[in-house]
C-alpha cells in the first residue's frame, strides 16, 4: 500500500486509542472497587443521567422547536432579528452560565437580597427554587443547548418546499393543522439530530453537575479516578458512558439519513412568510424572547456586571498567564488538527479507498467523545509508556525520565486533537467538496503541474473554510473544562480552569474576568454560524457545530 | 350560459364552474396578471398556455387562493371567492391542486397521502375512496408504498388522487407534466383527461407546451405578459388565431405578403387565393396583409410551375419538414410525405392549398 493512506490508517488508530483503550477496560478487573460501585452509586449515576437527560430533551425541545418555526414561517418586527439572536447562547459554555446563575439566585444573591429587603423576610422563612439541583441542572443545559434543536429545526423549516404546505392548505388545513400534520412531521428527523447532538453534550458536561453536586457518569469517572484512585474502575464507568454515547451517535446518523428522504425538492420556493399582528405578536416575543434573554443577555449582564466590580483584580500577571496559556493552547491544537484535516482529506482525495473512508468514519466518532472519557482514555496508555520508557531508562543508564508525556501539555494536545480534530476535518472536507475532480482536470488540461492546481485553484477556494476551521477548534480548546481538568500538568493554569476553581472557592465575582474572556472569543464562532444561516438550508452538519 | 327552460320560460343562469371576471394580481408592485377574463362550464377542461414567466402560474395561484386578486373577482361555481377586498380562505374553497414538483408528503405513505384530505370522512369511506382513486388511476399496487420510491409519472398519478380525494369543485393543476420525459407526457395527459372526464371534474391546468395543452383541454388560453391573448379550443387557436402573438405561439408557421385584389382574392408569391373557396377566414381592411402559411398549407407538387430551393429539411418520420427558399427571398414551410426525399438546394414545386386563411394588416417594416 502506498505510504498517505498508509499513514492515514495509522493515524486513525492512534486518535483512536482512547475508544480502544477504554472499551478494553471492561475485560479488567477493578476487584473490590465495582462491587464497592454497584453497591453504592452506580444506579444514582445511571437515574441521574437518565433524569438530566429527559428533562434537557424536554427543555430543548420546548425552547428550539417554536421559535425556529416562528422566524420561519412568519414575519413580524424583529424576526429576522431573532433568526440569529436565539444562536447567541452557544456561545456560552454551560459550567458558565451555571456559575452565573447560581450566583444571582442562591440565598447571599441579589435577587434573593432584594427580595428579602423588599419584604422584611428573613432566611428559611420564604421558599425559592433551589438552583442547585437536578432541576437548576435540566434549566441551565437546556437554555445553551437548545441553539442546536433550534438550529436544525429552522433549516428544516426553511428548507421545506413551500408548495407542500400549500399542497396541505389545498386539501383542507388551516395554517395550524398544516404545522402539525405536515411542517413538524417533516422536520422531525432533524429536530432528532439537534436532540441528539444536546444529549450528548448532556452526557459530556462535567461542570454544571459538579458544580451542583449531582453524581452522574462524568462526575462519577473523575471521583473514581481522583478520590478512590482507580483507573481501571474509572475506565469502566467511562465504557457504560460510551455505551450510551454510541446508542445516541446511531440515532443521529439515522436520524440524518432519513432527513434525506423528507427532502421535499429542490426546485420550489419557500413559503412566503405569514405577518403576525395584534395579541399573537405578544406571543411571539415571548417564545423567541426567553430563551436568548435567559440564555444570553441576562448571565452576559451579570458576567459584565461581576467582571466590571472585581476589574482591579482581573488584569494581573496570573491573568496574564492563563490566557497565555489558554491562547498557546487554543493554538497548537488549532494548527496541528488543520494540518491533519487537510492530510486526512487529500489523502482521501487522492486515494480514495473503502479503508481510508472507514479511517476517517473512526476519526469522527471523537466528536462525540465526552471529555472525561477522551481523559481516561489518552491517560492510561500515555501512563503506561511513560513508566516503560522510564523503567528501561532506569535500567540502561540509571537515569529516571519520570512522566515524560502524561506530565506534559503534550498528552493535553493529543486529547484535544482526539476529540476536536472531526470539526476541523468536517470543515475542511466541505471545503474541498466545492473543488470538483473536473476543476482539477480543467486546470491540467490547460497545462498547469499539480502544485500550481494547489496555489490557483484549490488555495484560494479553500481559504474560507481553513480559517473557519482553525477557529472553530481554537474556541473549543478554549473552552474546554473536564479533559483539562484531568490531563493538565502540575499547577497547569488556564482560563477555564481558572474559572472552575474560583467558582468552586464561591467566589463568583471574580470566577467573571475569565469567564466573561471565553464567551467573547465563543462569540466569533456563532456570528459566523449565524452569517452563513441565509446559505443554508441542508441539514447542517457537525462541523458547523461551534 | 343562457339556456330558456321550458316549463316556466324563465331565463336561467347556469353558472359556470369556474369564472374569472377582468382579474389582475400584482406582486410586489409588479403587474403580472393584467385584466384576464374567462370561464370554464361544469366538467370542461381549460388550460392557460404561455412562455415561462408570463403570469399563467400566477393565475392559478391566485385561483386556488394563495395570491390575492388587485382588481377583478373569481367565482367558484357562482360565488365569489378572490376580490380586491376579500379572500376565502384556502382551505374552504374546496379546489385540488396538482404542484409542479407534485409535492407528495414524503413522510407518510403514498395510501396516507391521497387520504390526507378526507379525515373526516369515517375509516370505511376513506378506504374505499382511495381504493377507488387508486384503481382510476392504476396505482393500487404502491398504496404501501413512500413517495421517494416513486416514479416521476407515479408521483403525478398520486398527487392527482390525492388533490381528488376531497371531491373538489375544480382541480388546478401547475405545469403538471413538467417534470416527466417527454414520451411520457402526452400519454399520461390523455390518461388524465380520461379519467378527469369521466369523473366529471372541471379542471384547469398551466402549460408551456402545446400539445399537452391539445391533449388534454378543451379549451385554451393563450397568456402573454400577463395578458390572456385568445381562449378558444386548440383547432381554432391553430387555424384562426386571433393575433399575431397567437399565430406565432400555437404551432409553425411563416408569414408571407399579400395584397387584395379586389373583395375575393389575395395575391401572393405563391399564386393567387381565392377567398370564396375557404369557409372560414376575415381579413383585415388593408390592402397590403399579411399571410399565416401553415406547413400544411404549402403542398409539394412537381407539377406546379412555382419552384422554391429547400434550404433545410428536417425528418420527422411520416413527412419531412421542408425550408424552402422562394426566389424573393422569403422563406415557407412545407411538409411532405417522407417518401418524397429531395436534397438541400434542389428546386421543388409547390402549390398553395389554404383551407383556413388567416391574414393580419401588413406589418410596417422594422
Amino acid at each position: 500500500m502506498r505510504p498517505w493512506p498508509l499513514s492515514l490508517i495509522a493515524l486513525s488508530l492512534i486518535l483512536a486509542t482512547p475508544i480502544f483503550v477504554v472499551l478494553s477496560s471492561v475485560f479488567f478487573p477493578a476487584g473490590d472497587i465495582w462491587t464497592h460501585l454497584f453497591e453504592t452509586v452506580l444506579a444514582r449515576y445511571i437515574s441521574n443521567s437518565f433524569a438530566l437527560m429527559i428533562g434537557v430533551s424536554i427543555g430543548v425541545l420546548a425552547l428550539g422547536v417554536l421559535p425556529a418555526w416562528l422566524v420561519t414561517a412568519y414575519r413580524f418586527p424583529g424576526s429576522k432579528v431573532f433568526e440569529w439572536a436565539l444562536l447567541l447562547p452557544l456561545a456560552i459554555p454551560a459550567y458558565i452560565i451555571a456559575y452565573t446563575y447560581t450566583g444571582m439566585l442562591d440565598v447571599a444573591g441579589p435577587l434573593q437580597s432584594n427580595l428579602r429587603d423588599a419584604f422584611g423576610w428573613s432566611y428559611g422563612e420564604y421558599w425559592f427554587p433551589e438552583i442547585r439541583s437536578l432541576g437548576g441542572a435540566i434549566a441551565m443545559l437546556s437554555l445553551v443547548f437548545y441553539p442546536y434543536v433550534y438550529l436544525l429545526a429552522r433549516a428544516a423549516f426553511a428548507g421545506q418546499s413551500g408548495s407542500v404546505m400549500e399542497a396541505a392548505r389545498s386539501l383542507g388545513c388551516s395554517q395550524r393543522s398544516a404545522f402539525f400534520r405536515v411542517a413538524l412531521p417533516l422536520a422531525r428527523p432533524a429536530i432528532v439530530v439537534g436532540l441528539s447532538i444536546c444529549l450528548m453534550e448532556t452526557l459530556a458536561d462535567y461542570g454544571t453537575v459538579q458544580y451542583f453536586g449531582i453524581s452522574t457518569f462524568t462526575t462519577g469517572i473523575y471521583r473514581t479516578w481522583n478520590g478512590l484512585g482507580s483507573t481501571v474502575a474509572a475506565a469502566q464507568l467511562a465504557a457504560l458512558l460510551l455505551g450510551f454515547v454510541f446508542i445516541l451517535v446511531s440515532i443521529e446518523s439515522w436520524s440524518r439519513k432519513q432527513a434525506q428522504f423528507f427532502n421535499t425538492g429542490s426546485h420550489s420556493w419557500p413559503s412566503p412568510a405569514v405577518p403576525i399582528v395584534g395579541g399573537r405578536l405578544f406571543i411571539a416575543y415571548l417564545v423567541c424572547g426567553i430563551p436568548v434573554s435567559l440564555g444570553f443577555v441576562v448571565p452576559l449582564i451579570q458576567l459584565s456586571i461581576w467582571a466590571s466590580i472585581t476589574s482591579d483584580s482581573i488584569m494581573t500577571a496570573d491573568f496574564a498567564g492563563y490566557l497565555f496559556n489558554s491562547l498557546t493552547l487554543a493554538a497548537i491544537t488549532s494548527a496541528a488538527a488543520l494540518i491533519l484535516a487537510l492530510f486526512i482529506a487529500y489523502g482521501r482525495r487522492l486515494y480514495p479507498t473503502q479503508l481510508s473512508s472507514a479511517a476517517a468514519r473512526v476519526l469522527s466518532l471523537g466528536y462525540a467523545l465526552p471529555g472525561t472519557v477522551v481523559a481516561i482514555g489518552v491517560l492510561v496508555p500515555f501512563a503506561w509508556l511513560d513508566n516503560r520508557v522510564s523503567a528501561f531508562m532506569v535500567a540502561r543508564f540509571d537515569f529516571n525520565t519520570g512522566l515524560l508525556l502524561s506530565g506534559t501539555a503534550f498528552i493535553l494536545v493529543f486529547a484535544y486533537l482526539v476529540r476536536f480534530l472531526p470539526i476541523a476535518m468536517n470543515t475542511v472536507d466541505a471545503g474541498l467538496t466545492k473543488i470538483r475532480p473536473s476543476m482539477d482536470e480543467a486546470g491540467r488540461s490547460m497545462g498547469l503541474g499539480p502544485m500550481t492546481i494547489l496555489r490557483r485553484v484549490h488555495m484560494p477556494i479553500m481559504r474560507g473554510s481553513l480559517a473557519t476551521a482553525l477557529l472553530l477548534v481554537f474556541v473549543d480548546v478554549l473552552k474546554e473544562l473536564p479533559a483539562t481538568l484531568l490531563l493538565r500538568p502540575f499547577n497547569f493554569n488556564t482560563l477555564a480552569i481558572r474559572t472552575y476553581e474560583l467558582a468552586n472557592e464561591e467566589r463568583l465575582a471574580d470566577a467573571a474576568g475569565p469567564a466573561l474572556t471565553i464567551v467573547l472569543a465563543s462569540l466569533i464562532p456563532v456570528i459566523l454560524l449565524s452569517r452563513s444561516l441565509e446559505r443554508a438550508k441542508d441539514v447542517p452538519s457537525v462541523g458547523e457545530k461551534p | 350560459m343562457l339556456g330558456k327552460s321550458p316549463d316556466d320560460g324563465f331565463i336561467k343562469m347556469a353558472s359556470p364552474a369556474l369564472q374569472l371576471d377582468n382579474v389582475s394580481v400584482r406582486l410586489s408592485g409588479h403587474l403580472i396578471v393584467d385584466s384576464v377574463s374567462f370561464s370554464v362550464s361544469a366538467g370542461g377542461i381549460g388550460c392557460l398556455l404561455g412562455a415561462s414567466g408570463c403570469g399563467k402560474t400566477t393565475l392559478l395561484r391566485a385561483i386556488a387562493g394563495f395570491e390575492p386578486v388587485s382588481t377583478g373577482e373569481i367565482l367558484l361555481d357562482g360565488a365569489v371567492v378572490s376580490s380586491p377586498s376579500r379572500a376565502l380562505d384556502i382551505e374552504k374553497r374546496h379546489v385540488g391542486m396538482v404542484f409542479q414538483d407534485h409535492s407528495l408528503f414524503p413522510h407518510i405513505s403514498v395510501a396516507e397521502n391521497i387520504a390526507f384530505g378526507i379525515q373526516t370522512l369515517s375509516s370505511q369511506m376513506r378506504e374505499a375512496r382511495v381504493k377507488e382513486l387508486a384503481g382510476l388511476l392504476e396505482i393500487s399496487g404502491l398504496l404501501d408504498a413512500f413517495p421517494h420510491r416513486l416514479s416521476g409519472g407515479q408521483q403525478q398519478r398520486v398527487a392527482i388522487a390525492r388533490a381528488l380525494a376531497p371531491r373538489p369543485e375544480v382541480l388546478l393543476l401547475d405545469e403538471p407534466f413538467s417534470s416527466l420525459d417527454v414520451e411520457l407526457r402526452e400519454t399520461l395527459a390523455r390518461e388524465i383527461r380520461l379519467v378527469l372526464k369521466q369523473e366529471g371534474i372541471t379542471a384547469m391546468l398551466v402549460s408551456h407546451n402545446q400539445f399537452e395543452a391539445f391533449a388534454m383541454a378543451d379549451e385554451i388560453g393563450v397568456v402573454k405578459s400577463g395578458r390572456l391573448l385568445q381562449w378558444d379550443n386548440a383547432f381554432n387557436l391553430y387555424h384562426t388565431p386571433a393575433s399575431l402573438a397567437v399565430a406565432d405561439f400555437i404551432g409553425e408557421g411563416v408569414l408571407v405578403d399579400g395584397q387584395m385584389i379586389g373583395k375575393n382574392a389575395v395575391e401572393t408569391e405563391l399564386g393567387i387565393i381565392d377567398t370564396r373557396e375557404i369557409e372560414n377566414f376575415n381579413l383585415p381592411d388593408t390592402k397590403e396583409i399579411s399571410l399565416l402559411l401553415r406547413p400544411d398549407d404549402v403542398f409539394h407538387d412537381d407539377a406546379s410551375p412555382i419552384k422554391a430551393r429547400i434550404v433545410e429539411k428536417a425528418f420527422r418520420g411520416a413527412v419531412f419538414l421542408y425550408t424552402l427558399e422562394l426566389e424573393s427571398g422569403t422563406r415557407v414551410l412545407s411538409l411532405a410525405p417522407s417518401h418524397h426525399d429531395h436534397d438541400i438546394g434542389e428546386p421543388m414545386g409547390i402549390r398553395l392549398d389554404v383551407e383556413h386563411l388567416v391574414a393580419f394588416p401588413k406589418l410596417p417594416l422594422a
